[in-house]
């Protein structure tokens, strides 16, 4: 039976019958018939979720996410380092009840975009007349030889925050002095690109106390990195980075070359094979080529590795009425961090909720920020405004940047820095679960 | 977008250049306001422990605070490099949205006896333009009962520093309680602020 949505009324009926349509049809009732559906509860779909509510309680919001809580990537380093418990990253569902979401724990399996149902392995179909896709990423395991999902417990990416986080810090902890540990970031683009280096930056940071005589090898396949000049600066103030005695070996490929491509893993003798040599380290951190998570190849709106969206709605330029947000849209300059994906959420909560209403989407806005701890007491940071420009997200000219370099931002400011992502952490999360 | 659309064809005409950023309509103070919640809290509401609350407090505070960092004139970590990412029709969108919330304090742990030694202070040397014991946000100095310690502290080093000027009447108290009460008596109005609602 097709379902009486009040967009395709509007649409079947045309404006003058809507006006009768309160006395006319009264059997028809409008508000209960807009439906949105969010497929995934992380930052972007959790956060698209309780705004939508927010703005207009009278949509139905519905969240299918397949685990009972959510454990943030951010922060996940400090779990590593050892100075933060699994616990405090840990967030659940009920502060999205309160807000009146429904949160269905369930795998989405299939999305009809021309009946504009959701289908879950749990054989339950959700109608909606917006969906709203944020599955974030998946690896390609594919890339590397020897290594997949089960190989990956055990030599854990520890990119998607959780038991993986915990293994690493077990194996980091319980590594002799003097091991050496690997890490392999992954190709651009990625979750967080900061990340593997903060990783790098905490797992020394724990190392020089507890374990001095330990090495860290980083294994890039790309020449440069997110906030290197500031990185590099902190390894150097920390952790003797180009000294002969430098605690981390940071190990770059340059351009057209495959120096520190990785080839392939031997999950027996945690050796690594690259381009260019073999290494064998005692904990071995791999973080895989990425793209959009699995449900968003199964539902048609990949183009290549990730979902095409118009930037003013993030809506698919592949099927109409659904959107895609977070890590696996296509929104540079936007980046892939949670920041963004809940700015993106916002933006797009306000164009459903615009649309469902009759009314064209308001004009967007974005920010991201992004904070890194390089060691405990010492954190820096990187922003964005970002605006609409000819349909695309656009960086406003002159806003944002990094924090000054070593030589010009103070340690008192940076301390600062520290205090502020700790309340970062708190607000985005409550922001976003709360 | 109509009016928008109308005005850049008159300036066309009238041969003054719109920016390529002026294509789209100024985002409305609650678009703007929802980008700046991933730090300060859902409606401006921060739960600490050092980014401070941003909602309730009045529209000329917020106005000044968002153009002075724009300027560079309130020097910080990270919003003068934000605040220049806005027009200031935007700074004025985006201040109406805080200030049209609900300010909403959080009384953290301070000593009691610091406190009260704090509030005795304030009466002399700040409630005059602090209004109600630093609670009221019309008076425009901004809220300071409920704010978080940390972001009061750092903005108590940053006047001391020079990072931001305090205004005349300001300079003129906070001198004559520093040069009676010292460095304690600063902690004691901190711990008088952050200890209430």
């Amino acid at each position: 039976m097709t379902q009486f949505t009040r967009r395709n009324f509007i649409k079947a009926a045309g404006g003058a019958a809507v006006a009768a349509g309160a006395a006319g049809f009264p059997m028809v009732s409008f508000g209960a018939s807009k439906k949105v559906v969010v497929v995934g509860g992380g930052m972007g779909g959790a956060a698209a979720a309780k705004y939508i509510r927010m703005m207009d309680s009278s949509i139905e919001v519905t969240v299918i996410e397949a685990n009972k809580h959510y454990y943030t990537c951010f922060m996940s380093n400090e779990v590593i380092h050892g100075r933060r418990s699994i616990d405090s990253i840990r967030f659940g569902y009920t502060g999205l009840a309160g807000h009146g979401v429904k949160v269905v724990h369930d795998i989405v399996t299939g999305i009809d975009a021309n009946k504009q149902t959701v289908m879950t392995k749990g054989g339950h179909h959700f109608k909606y007349d917006r969906c709203i896709v944020a599955p974030g990423v998946d690896f390609k395991w594919e890339k590397i030889e020897g290594y997949d999902a089960k190989v990956a417990e055990d030599i854990p990416h520890a990119w998607k925050a959780g038991s993986q986080t915990v293994t690493l810090r077990k194996q980091i902890e319980s590594m002799k002095d003097g091991g050496v540990v690997a890490i392999c970031p992954p190709p651009n683009p990625f979750r967080c690109p900061p990340g593997p280096y903060e990783r790098t930056s905490l797992i020394a940071a724990y190392l020089k106390k507890n374990k001095p005589k330990s090495k860290i090898v980083v294994l890039d396949p790309k020449p440069k990195f997110s906030k290197m000049g500031l990185f590099t600066a902190a390894w150097e103030k920390y952790y003797g980075y180009k000294s002969s005695d430098s605690m981390i070996d940071w190990q770059g490929t340059p351009k057209g070359s495959d120096d520190n491509v990785l080839k392939s893993v031997d999950a027996k003798t945690r050796t690594v094979t690259t381009g260019f040599n073999e290494l064998k380290a005692d904990v071995l951190n791999i973080i895989p080529a990425q793209k959009a998570g699995k449900i968003a190849f199964a539902a048609g709106l990949t183009k290549g590795d990730w979902c095409p969206v118009h930037h003013n709605t993030f809506e698919s330029t592949i099927h109409k009425n659904i959107h895609v947000i977070g890590d696996a849209a296509i929104q540079s300059p936007l980046p892939k961090s949670g920041y963004a994906a809940n700015s993106e959420a916002k933006v797009t909560a306000a164009a459903v909720v615009a649309l469902l209403n009759g009314k064209d989407a308001p004009t967007p806005s974005w920010v991201n920020t992004c904070y890194s701890f390089v060691h405990p007491g010492d954190g820096i940071s990187v922003a964005m405004v970002y605006n609409l420009v000819d349909g695309k997200v656009s960086k406003v000219k002159g806003s944002g940047g990094l924090t000054p370099g070593y030589a010009k931002s103070t340690m008192e400011m940076r301390a600062r820095e520290e205090q502020y992502a700790l309340s970062w952490f708190k607000n985005i999360t409550h922001d976003t679960f709360g | 977008m109509k009016y928008r659309t109308i005005v850049q064809a008159m300036l066309a005409l009238s041969g003054v250049a719109l920016g390529a950023a002026a294509n789209a309509a100024t985002p409305s103070g609650e678009m703007l306001g929802n980008t700046c919640a991933g730090c300060h809290g859902t409606d401006g509401i921060s739960t600490g422990p050092a980014i401070p609350t941003i909602g309730g407090l009045s529209n000329d505070y917020l106005v000044d605070a968002m153009m002075e960092y724009k300027t560079g004139e309130r020097g910080s970590t990270i919003m003068t490099r934000i605040a220049k990412g806005y027009t200031d029709d935007e700074i004025k969108a985006m201040s109406k949205f805080f200030s049209g919330k609900p300010y909403v304090g959080n009384k953290q742990k301070v000593s009691a006896k610091m406190a009260k030694t704090g509030a005795k202070l304030h009466k002399k040397y700040c409630e005059k333009c602090h209004e109600d014991g630093g609670t009221s946000a019309e008076d425009d100095a901004g809220v300071l009962a409920g704010q978080w310690r940390p972001y009061l502290q750092y903005t108590m080093e940053d006047f001391h520093s020079g990072a931001r000027t305090m205004p005349k009447k300001m300079k003129k108290k906070m001198k004559a309680m520093m040069d009676k009460h010292g460095a304690k008596g600063e902690q004691a109005l901190l711990d008088y602020y952050a200890g209430q609602e």
